[in-house]
């Protein structure tokens, strides 16, 4: 007589299952990685896992496809329940950005954030005139000789550069 | 008084979130440099994502069942409650800068404050809020900065874009009625408040862009007032949700 045990999921498990899941814009990088998941929790009293996602920034339409992503990662693993909750606060960071995600930000062509994200705290009585940027290294050719294009790229999270050695524009993961 | 101040409140924020995000879509394909192009995309996307923060919430406060979408694509001229500035024409891209840069200087000082809001929901979506807009301010005083203090003729339409604009910005700092009550009870910002850091902030601003400060009379228009060009923008973002009331995607 055999009795088939079947794994009961736990936390764990979700986190490596939400480690599949690649961001829908950079598909290099991990939703985890990007720091997105903040929570994985079991609520015994409605039987249900929550998962806690934050937005990167609240314009960004890449939201609703990791939320229903998320969703079907989880049904394929047949896992039904379980909610997602939206959580704002904290806001998100690039801080939060994991050192993997960072590496495989740099491989795919997109520059990592440079500095932690108090930095750019603005000053709003001293704005002067657009200043050089810290010297952010080309994705491509590893020069520092790059120059900032536009403070937005092709999606909100990015700024717009050129690289003054190797020529190629590339795109910067600002931090935030 | 009206019976739901909360419901007010964050229909004005949410309001000049969404106005000034359909007027910044409609240089989408239309900016004079592509940068600039998708950099303006990219703030009305940002002001666009805070709307509907605002929008949800203040549908959540008034209790009647009414989601973002049915509060952006189903109400009328009258019944919207953005500031007269952020619905002001496009015009040149002076003054889209100009309208921008009074705007972002405004909204940075009030999301500061709205972060300490007692209401944890609105603290939340200031604190998300503050973040994007501190992009918006460094880019938006930076142009003043360039085009002020760039050519004789970009000095000249961004001076006149100021001069323009100036009257609309006495409404920024008109606390009413509908703010009292929340602001007793810590849950508003009191805007009258800011005037002062905004004046400083945007009078040092156009002096590195050797811009005059404005002399003109600002206007006192109550919020709720609206020009005449905005039933025409209603008209462009309403009208496939009006025309197909059930369409999805």
């Amino acid at each position: 007589m055999s009795i088939q045990v079947e794994a009961a999921v736990d936390e764990k498990m979700i986190w490596q299952w939400l480690e599949a899941v690649a961001d829908p814009e950079i598909p290099v990088i991990s939703i985890v990685d990007l720091g997105i998941v903040r929570e994985v929790c079991f609520d015994s009293i409605a039987d249900q896992f929550i998962i806690a996602i934050t937005p990167t920034y609240s314009g960004c339409p890449a939201t609703a496809v990791i939320a229903a992503d998320i969703s079907s990662a989880l049904k394929n693993h047949g896992v039904e329940n379980f909610r997602l909750e939206n959580k704002l606060s904290p806001a998100w960071t690039t801080d939060w950005l994991s050192a993997k995600g960072r590496k495989a930000l740099r491989e795919y062509g997109i520059a990592p954030p440079a500095g932690g994200a108090l930095h750019q705290v603005v000053d709003a009585s001293r704005i002067m005139r657009a200043t050089l940027e810290e010297a952010i290294e080309c994705p491509h050719c590893k020069s520092k000789h790059t120059k900032l294009s536009s403070q937005f790229g092709s999606t909100p999270c990015k700024a717009l550069y050129v690289c003054q050695d190797c020529k190629e524009p590339f795109d910067y993961f600002k931090p935030h | 008084m009206n019976p739901n101040p909360l419901f007010e409140y964050l229909l004005r924020l949410g309001d000049n979130n969404l106005i000034l995000a359909q007027r910044l879509s409609s240089w989408c394909g239309h900016g004079p440099v592509l940068e600039e192009d998708i950099a303006l995309a990219n703030i009305a996307l940002d002001l666009l994502g805070q709307a509907r923060m605002w929008l949800t919430l203040a549908g959540e406060a008034e209790g009647k069942g009414r989601d973002e979408d049915k509060l952006a694509y189903h109400r009328n001229a009258n019944e919207f409650r953005n500031l007269l500035l952020v619905e002001q024409d496009n015009g040149n891209f002076a003054d889209t800068m100009a309208r921008q840069f009074y705007y972002d200087q405004w909204n940075y000082l009030l999301l500061g404050e709205l972060q300490q809001s007692s209401d944890a929901r609105i603290a939340a979506i200031a604190e998300k809020s503050f973040k994007e807009v501190s992009y918006h301010i460094r880019r938006s005083s930076e142009w003043i900065i360039m085009l002020g203090d760039g050519t004789a003729e970009s000095h000249t339409k961004i001076q006149q874009a100021i001069d323009r604009l100036w009257p609309y910005t006495g409404q920024l700092f008109d606390a009413d009625v509908i703010d009292e009550d929340l602001i007793n009870k810590h849950i508003a910002c009191d805007v009258s408040r800011l005037h002062d850091t905004w004046l400083k902030n945007v009078t040092a601003t156009l002096a590195e862009a050797t811009l005059r400060l404005p002399t003109t009379q600002v206007s006192a228009e109550k919020q709720g007032a609206h020009s005449e060009s905005f039933e025409a923008l209603l008209a462009e973002m309403q009208i496939l949700p009006r025309t197909y009331p059930n369409a999805t995607w």
